[in-house]
């Protein structure tokens, strides 16, 4: 018990949780207060996560819980991205009328279940972690509950996620057969021939996790979701989960499988050339911005997977630093699609971003800035992202993934450049609101200055990632 | 040499970029972000010259080379000039002020905005020809496409959409491939750094895949036949402004890349897929000449004369002989500067008429004569008459293809007098004739600023064509150099057994 001080920023979390639940029954109309404070209780997490000891490498609860550079590195990006979504979606769920005291403690949970998932050392302790998450976005996902589409994206999130639960868990069984245990540390132990039966385990759960970070063709859930849920939810779904799952899939192939490489680095090139294609061509023909971003999302991840499948620590490097900028960017994206608001309405589809140049030319100039970063046009963040990856998979002789890879974003460019056309180039529509809240503009104004002045010293986040060891 | 000199040849168009874009707008005050513009854009090109001027013209090494760590332990940021390169930066900080003062008759809305992009692409441009690192060089070499794409797409005319889309994604195709073979090459020689590449070298074994990735960018970029389609696009349907910096110095990339990365990194490569890039330049010379032959649109016709003019540089530059690579350099910056000025010519009648149609105008000698004298010129230096800039170029490339091959040669002479053909009969049609259009009638001659940009650019033009030895005694040691280095003698000997 007397290394319980490493995960108090978990223990935080639930407090607050079970405390703001209780303070948000008794105290009437305070459906913004226990928001302000959930994002309060973030930000004190963020610090007490950073207060803890780097140089610690230890497992608790029989080794079946991690706290390493990996997860410290990890949850901070978690928190910290949570707590620029509660930033700027509070005045969406205003409007939108979902300001309930649920909402931020909803967000609370899958935000304590992804941590639990990212230092999870054990199937079981993964397992936990991911329904807490889950369970906690499906209510999420539906939360207009008296709009149709968002009570069709709840539902149709449930029932596959609960599918792909059910893949996981049977897969967690097979390896759990095979190998007599669910810590990962003794899987790697235990398995060092390849059976049948093992590799089914490790298909089943990857297919389980593919489907958590809508990689083709576990997608299917991705753009019906994206657009059904409230925009603020959408901000979370785009973000958050993609976090975990992916630290999940560093930790699941890199140290009870990394062995059986050969068995998995198929199945990943594979699911990476299929998002990465399919996320491209799938959004040309969008005219919903949520929906059209899901598209993007499915294709970053591909990006992202291109490189955990080279099987070196500097694939996964290449992956954390990519899931970051990605992070970036989109949260910039999703804050200008905050901005596009009148008369108490938001708006989403591209069509009315026409000739938004005109009328907002600074919000404009923000969104061509992350639109042409996120098509990876260099000197913007994003050029940086896929560079790594594909020095990365360059390194490993993967000519054919990296070229696929790039052609792949020559494709996406064209839908980026698209909405760049219709900004830019189009005639102008009716203005929007220019009023919006502070957290909102600091928002996009630090995540756009983020992107913009990233080439002026690359370096930073790639020598704090540099740090991180996977085994 | 402690003063950064190239960095601030970089960033100081970015920064003046930054404070028109801070400093709040309103109409009144167009004027002056212009003037900043102005003052920018011409400080560096006093600044270049300095360089030029302190330039040591006799070393072969790169000069005024600064280098800072950049991606820890990867790619440094490293730039620098030597004789080739330091034209090509004149020529940007040359033409980029002309720009600006057309934008007066030219650019009708957001002024300020067309004014941020075109100092940042300058900032691009000059990056792209003094950076001395592989990545760096592809940073900038990409980072362009964004300002031509919004100048294209926003100030462009009725076709812009279709011309800037497909100017940005053919050249973004054709780079991806690049990127690939750089990051091959690091994995490879474990550096990214241009010289240290020189002086490593690459084992001739990687050296055709990889050549074959850098002209896929470059050849797109040039453009070569068959892949040149998006430049009649892109020149017709970009402002003024924008058609004359896309063809003097954008395409001028392309040129510069060969002869410093697919010449210096890979000669045995070059050497390889000689006969390729000779039948596709004289395609280039002779097809598109022909097509130039039968347009009807101005900016059409002197786009296509850029893909052929083009396609004499990349001939010379592949006869890897010191009078072949000279001439193409020379023919680069002598294109620079007389397409610019033909671009400036159509813009001049352009705006009075609003008509690019060859068959609207005619006649206009007896109604702009100072408009005649200048156009003359132009056409005589695009058709390479002795006496203008033009023809040094054409007849040192001309030399070189003469020393390697003697078909090659006489077909691209061919060209010549297709070149001669076109332009004369352009000039023909509009200068001379009947005067038909009622509207022809009631054009003003020049303007002021109109009189100032475009003698500005008869005078090099008619200097290098009596004096080309200023041009050629800058670049003469680097080129004997790059001739030099690669040994392409000793190759040549042993791919023909000798």
């Amino acid at each position: 018990m007397e290394n319980l001080q490493l995960i108090i920023p978990e223990l935080f979390i639930s407090i607050m949780i079970m405390f703001l639940l209780i303070f948000g029954v008794f105290k009437k109309n305070s459906s913004q207060l226990v928001y302000n404070l959930t994002t309060v209780s973030l930000v004190a997490a963020l610090a007490l996560i950073i207060n803890l000891d780097t140089q610690i490498q230890s497992s608790l609860f029989n080794n079946s819980y991690n706290i390493d550079s990996l997860a410290r590195f990890m949850k901070i990006l978690l928190i910290l991205s949570g707590i620029f979504v509660m930033l700027s979606s509070s005045k969406y769920i205003q409007i939108s009328k979902i300001s309930k005291i649920e909402y931020p403690i909803l967000i609370l949970c899958s935000i304590l279940g992804m941590m639990v998932m990212i230092s999870s050392n054990d199937l079981i302790v993964f397992y936990m972690g991911l329904e807490l998450q889950s369970l906690a976005l499906y209510v999420l996902a539906s939360f207009n509950r008296d709009n149709l589409l968002s009570t069709e994206s709840g539902l149709k999130y449930f029932v596959l996620s609960a599918l792909s639960s059910g893949l996981l868990l049977y897969g967690c069984s097979l390896i759990y057969g095979f190998s007599e245990t669910t810590n990962f540390n003794q899987i790697m132990v235990n398995t060092k021939e390849i059976e049948y039966g093992l590799t089914f385990g490790i298909v089943f759960i990857l297919v389980g996790l593919a489907f958590k970070i809508s990689a083709v063709p576990f997608h299917m859930w991705a753009p019906d979701v994206y657009q059904g849920s409230p925009t603020s939810v959408t901000v979370f779904f785009a973000l958050l989960p993609k976090i975990a799952a992916l630290t999940v899939f560093i930790r699941f192939l890199y140290i009870p499988f990394y062995e059986l490489g050969n068995q998995w680095q198929m199945i990943i090139i594979f699911l990476s050339i299929a998002s990465m294609v399919f996320g491209a061509v799938a959004a040309i023909g969008q005219k919903n911005l949520k929906r059209l971003i899901a598209y993007s999302s499915i294709s970053h991840m591909g990006y992202a997977l291109a490189g955990l499948s080279t099987g070196t620590t500097q694939g996964v490097q290449s992956s954390i630093t990519y899931i970051t900028i990605y992070l970036v960017m989109n949260l910039a994206f999703f804050s200008c699609l905050f901005m596009l608001k009148r008369n108490d309405e938001y708006y989403e589809n591209i069509d009315d971003l026409s000739g938004l140049s005109k009328n907002h030319p600074l919000l404009s100039l923000s969104l061509l800035v992350v639109l042409f970063s996120l098509a990876g046009i260099p000197p913007l963040a994003g050029f940086f992202a896929k560079f790594y990856i594909f020095v990365a998979v360059i390194n490993e002789k993967m000519y054919f993934l990296a070229i696929v890879g790039l052609l792949a974003t020559v494709i996406a460019a064209f839908y980026y450049l698209r909405i760049i056309k219709i900004i830019y180039f189009d005639p102008e529509k009716e203005k929007f609101e220019s009023k919006h809240n502070l957290g909102l503009k600091f928002t996009l104004v630090a995540s756009t200055f983020f992107i913009l002045a990233y080439f002026i010293y690359p370096s930073g986040i790639v020598d704090i990632i540099s740090q991180i060891n996977i085994n | 040499m402690n003063f950064p000199i190239l960095s601030s040849l970089i960033l100081l168009p970015t920064i003046g970029a930054l404070f028109i874009f801070f400093v709040r707008s309103s109409n009144s005050q167009y004027q002056s972000s212009k003037y900043v513009a102005l003052f920018i854009t011409l400080a560096n090109f006093f600044l270049s010259l300095y360089l030029w001027i302190v330039f040591d013209k006799s070393i072969v090494d790169f000069q005024f080379v600064e280098e800072r760590e950049w991606i820890s332990g990867f790619v440094n940021y490293k730039v620098g000039v030597d004789g080739i390169s330091i034209l090509f930066i004149l020529l940007t900080t040359f033409i980029t002020p002309i720009c600006v003062i057309t934008v007066n008759a030219t650019i009708k809305n957001r002024l300020k905005d067309f004014l941020i992009a075109i100092l940042i692409l300058e900032t691009f441009m000059i990056g792209v020809f003094c950076s001395l690192d592989l990545v760096v060089f592809y940073l900038f070499f990409e980072a362009g496409l964004i300002p031509m794409f919004l100048i294209i797409g926003i100030w462009g005319g009725e076709r812009r959409v279709y011309s800037a889309f497909k100017f940005f994604l053919y050249t973004l195709l054709g780079s991806v491939l690049m990127l690939v073979a750089i990051i091959s090459i690091y994995w490879i020689t474990g550096t990214t750094d241009v010289i240290k590449l020189y002086e490593l070298g690459i084992d001739a074994k990687y050296q055709n895949l990889l050549w074959l990735a850098f002209f896929s960018s470059f050849a797109v970029k040039t453009p070569m036949w068959p892949v040149h389609t998006w430049l009649p696009d892109a020149h017709v349907e970009a402002p003024t402004a924008g058609s004359v910096l896309l063809a003097a110095i954008l395409l001028k990339m392309a040129g510069y890349g060969f002869i410093r990365f697919s010449l210096g990194l890979f000669p045995d490569a070059s050497l390889y897929f000689v006969p390729l890039v000779y039948t596709l330049s004289l395609i280039a010379i002779i097809y598109t000449s022909l097509v130039a032959l039968m347009q009807e649109d101005m900016k059409k016709l002197i786009a296509y004369s850029s893909v052929a003019h083009m396609g004499f540089v990349t001939l010379g530059i592949f006869t890897m002989t010191q009078q072949g690579i000279e001439g193409s350099i020379f023919q680069m910056i002598s294109h620079g500067l007389v397409s610019a000025a033909l671009f400036l010519c159509v813009g001049v009648v352009y705006d009075r008429l609003h008509t690019r149609l060859i068959n609207r105008y005619g006649g206009l000698v007896s109604i702009m004569p100072k408009y005649a004298i200048v156009f003359m010129v132009f056409t005589l230096g695009a058709l390479g008459l002795p006496g203008t800039s033009g023809f040094i170029g054409e007849f040192l490339v001309l030399m070189g293809a003469f020393k390697k091959n003697i078909l090659v040669a006489t077909i691209a002479s061919l060209g010549v007098i297709l070149g001669a053909a076109y332009m004369l009969w352009l000039y023909k049609r509009i200068i001379f004739g009947k005067l038909i259009n009622e509207d022809v009638k009631k054009m003003v001659d020049l303007k002021r600023f109109e009189i100032v940009t475009l003698w500005l650019l008869v005078l090099p033009i008619i200097f290098f064509g009596f004096y080309p030895e200023p041009l050629i005694n800058s670049i003469e040691v680097s080129v004997a150099n790059m001739v030099n280095m690669n040994d392409l003698d000793k190759i040549n000997k042993l791919v023909l057994g000798e």
